[in-house]
């Protein structure tokens, strides 16, 4: 176990490495080249050329290259050019509260779309199966930022339900360790900050959830459907076994292998899903930060964008990937 | 004392845009108490769906089941509830499928697939279930059964998994065990062990069991009583003894002497019947054998053919009435050492 997971850790520094890459290449390839994207187009051509000097722009391209990987692998991902601080730091700042989102968001497609998914499977052709099918492809078609507005005018501003933007109300005296708003007020008790904080999370997170909740419920019935007629869950009938024992020990078990692989694909995906449910609620993460990055052409936070992508990508298909051997022993022999 | 009585069993598939499957239609037959009753007949005639009506597996919809099927002390398994029907599978009534490999769940270790039946059937939990499993896999000649049991289906070879599924039927000393064609996947060298195990422990448990196959060989030398079937009837009923010496419908006699003998050139099947039970009439207006049959007369398609002769009966106007001379006990025997070889 230990083994494959080292020899999976190994198989990242390719990979990586190809992205560090792509990432250099597309810095040099900008108009104006990269001290364009550190300066911004409007600088001078004397801080221009100070720039390329004080950067070494001038040496040879694989010692520029070794010395960018350098700077990734401590961290280093330049100055914010509207911000004027270190890329790391914004991004740190915002990371909890994207991650809450994201973790709530998955919350709510795993929740919801594996038992309806599977309801939908064992009831086929029932008006359940026909709603959850309907409304999977509804949702898969619904532009992210469209649902997202809809749920805000309905549930926040006309209903009142929830809070229309942000990740808390200024109101409340909350005291932030971590910047995991809903961990803070557990840690410190702070109940009211950490319940009002869940609360800010409820749209956004079921507008992020919108479509891996869609293809979660669709993978789930089919990947149900196919084995409720496999031989082994009828020597489970024919042992006289519950229904319950049925269901968890021998049709979902099997059955969710696929959906596994998805969730781990979701996953990553939620990212760029962030920036779009962000935006539309005023949430304070790095996706909306990303957003604006593009609008302010800043280079630096858009790289350090990618390249977060990339590193939760590749981690949350490692954790798959092991999630994986558990729940088949196949893989493991292997 | 009868402790399965299947009485004009019918099972039909509807299915939207299709026409009605009659899979079986009309099928009558007995199990006695520790008794070993043959069901046997070629591919599709409906020996899987007599066996899964009688366990309550079929599908839930699309399927209307006829007649009645009384177990022991009066339940009707083709009408009773399903919870009844879960308390006596697995307990009362057990059943090994054709598949070893896929009728075990691949990703649960053999041991839980075994406790689980303990577990659900005689409340066993943790070590001493454990303990339970480990001694029925080793009844079952499982070597090594403590170590096998933390292992899946994927490392046990073919016949160590039909033993792991005759393991679990075998759990509770059910009252009744179907095996539907329990050998036909297995190497023929396996074969002839997994059926003397089979054997050996219906014996030892006084357990009833009906052999579903396509091969009299397996039958000649197990079962008590044989029913042949085809297109979903029983179309031969008799005692071991008296259906190889006198095969009276000419299908059975077509079967038996489609069996290699001795001095046969090997792999070549003698006398094969000609056709196939794909392209079958249904009953409805003559026997549903007789187009294949060499025997045919124009009585034959006259009407369908009753069940008749007593103990030993046939459906046919036209049977064999001379002896065939074939010996169960060589039969078998050659069943049996011709997979030694
Ligand atoms: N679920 C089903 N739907 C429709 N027809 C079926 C179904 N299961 C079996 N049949 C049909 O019933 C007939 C008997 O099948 P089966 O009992 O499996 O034969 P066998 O004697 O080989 O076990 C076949 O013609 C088969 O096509
Ligand atoms: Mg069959």
């Amino acid at each position: 176990m230990l083994r494959f997971i080292v020899r999976r850790l190994l198989q990242l520094i390719p990979t990586l490495l190809g992205l560090s890459l792509l990432l250099f290449i597309w810095l040099h390839r900008l108009p104006g080249g990269p001290e364009t994207a550190l300066l911004g187009e409007r600088a001078t051509p004397e801080t221009r050329a100070a720039v390329r000097e004080a950067m070494g722009l001038d040496d040879p391209i694989f010692v520029q290259y070794g010395r960018f990987l350098k700077q990734l692998l401590t961290g280093d991902l330049g100055n914010s050019l509207s911000e004027k601080r270190p890329v790391i730091d914004l991004f740190l700042e915002r990371f909890p509260g994207t991650i809450e989102l994201t973790v709530v968001a998955m919350l709510f497609a795993i929740g919801l779309g594996i038992p309806l998914g599977y309801l939908a499977a064992k009831r086929r052709a029932s008006w359940l199966d026909h709603m959850s099918v309907g409304g999977s492809l509804v949702a898969i078609c619904i532009p992210i930022f469209f649902l997202g507005y809809l749920i805000k005018a309905v549930f926040a501003v006309k209903l009142g339900w929830f809070p229309t933007f942000g990740r808390q109300d200024t109101t409340i005296d909350a005291t932030h360790i971590t910047g995991f708003y809903v961990l803070d007020g557990i840690m410190t008790q702070e109940w009211d900050a950490a319940l009002d904080a869940l609360w800010h999370l409820v749209l956004p997170g079921l507008t992020l959830a919108s479509i891996p909740l869609a293809i979660i419920v669709r993978i789930t019935r089919a990947s149900v459907l196919e084995v409720l007629n496999e031989d082994y869950v009828r020597t489970a009938q024919a042992k006289g076994l519950t229904e319950r024992r049925i269901r968890g020990r021998h049709v979902l078990r099997n059955a969710m292998l696929p959906v596994v692989t998805v969730i781990g694909l979701l996953t990553g995906g939620l990212l760029s899903g962030a920036v779009l449910t962000e935006t539309v609620f005023s949430f304070t993460g790095i996706g909306q930060f990303a957003a604006q990055s593009i609008d302010h052409r800043d280079y630096p936070v858009m790289m350090g964008f990618i390249l977060i992508i990339a590193v939760v990508y590749v981690i949350v298909n490692l954790i798959v990937d092991i999630s994986y051997t558990f729940i088949d022993p196949r893989v493991r022999v292997r | 004392m009868s402790l399965l009585d299947v009485q004009d069993l019918s099972v039909v598939f509807h299915s939207k845009g299709r026409e009605d499957v009659r899979a079986v239609d009309g099928v009558t037959f007995e199990v006695r108490s520790g008794e070993i009753v043959g069901l046997v007949g070629e591919s599709g005639c409906g020996k899987s769906v007599t066996s899964l009506a009688l366990m309550g597996l079929l599908p839930p919809r699309g399927v209307k089941t006829g007649g009645k099927a009384i177990f022991d002390n009066g339940v009707d398994l083709l009408r009773t509830d399903q919870r009844t029907m879960r308390d006596l599978r697995g307990r009362e009534i057990a059943m090994i499928f054709q598949d070893p490999l896929s009728s075990l769940n691949p990703v649960v270790p053999i041991g839980d697939q075994v406790t689980e039946v303990l577990t659900r059937h005689r409340g066993m939990k943790g070590e001493a279930a454990k303990k339970e499993a480990e001694l029925l896999l080793d009844r079952v000649g499982i070597p090594d059964p403590r170590r096998r049991l933390k292992e899946y289906p994927h490392q046990l070879s073919g016949g160590m998994r039909q033993r792991a599924l005759i393991a679990m039927a075998v759990a509770c000393r059910p009252r009744l065990l179907i095996a539907d064609e329990p050998t036909t996947a297995l190497d023929v060298t396996i074969q002839a062990q997994i059926l003397e195990l089979l054997k050996e422990l219906v014996h030892q448990d006084g357990t009833a069991m009906v052999m579903i196959t396509h091969d009299l060989g397996v039958v000649a030398g197990l079962c008590d009583w044989i029913n042949v079937l085809y297109a979903g009837r029983v179309v031969e009923t008799a005692g071991r003894h008296a259906l190889f010496a006198k095969p009276t419908h000419p299908y059975t006699h077509g079967l038996l002497s489609s069996i290699p003998r001795l001095d046969s050139v090997r792999g070549e099947r003698l006398n094969p019947i000609p056709g196939s039970v794909r392209d079958l009439l249904p009953w409805l207006e003559g026997c549903a054998f007789a187009p294949r049959c060499d025997r045919v007369t124009e009585a034959c398609v006259e009407g369908p053919p009753e069940l008749t002769g007593g103990a030993h009966a046939f459906r046919c106007v036209n049977p064999v009435l001379e002896e065939s001379g074939q010996d169960e006990a060589a039969l078998y025997s050659r069943e049996v050492s011709g997979a030694i070889e």
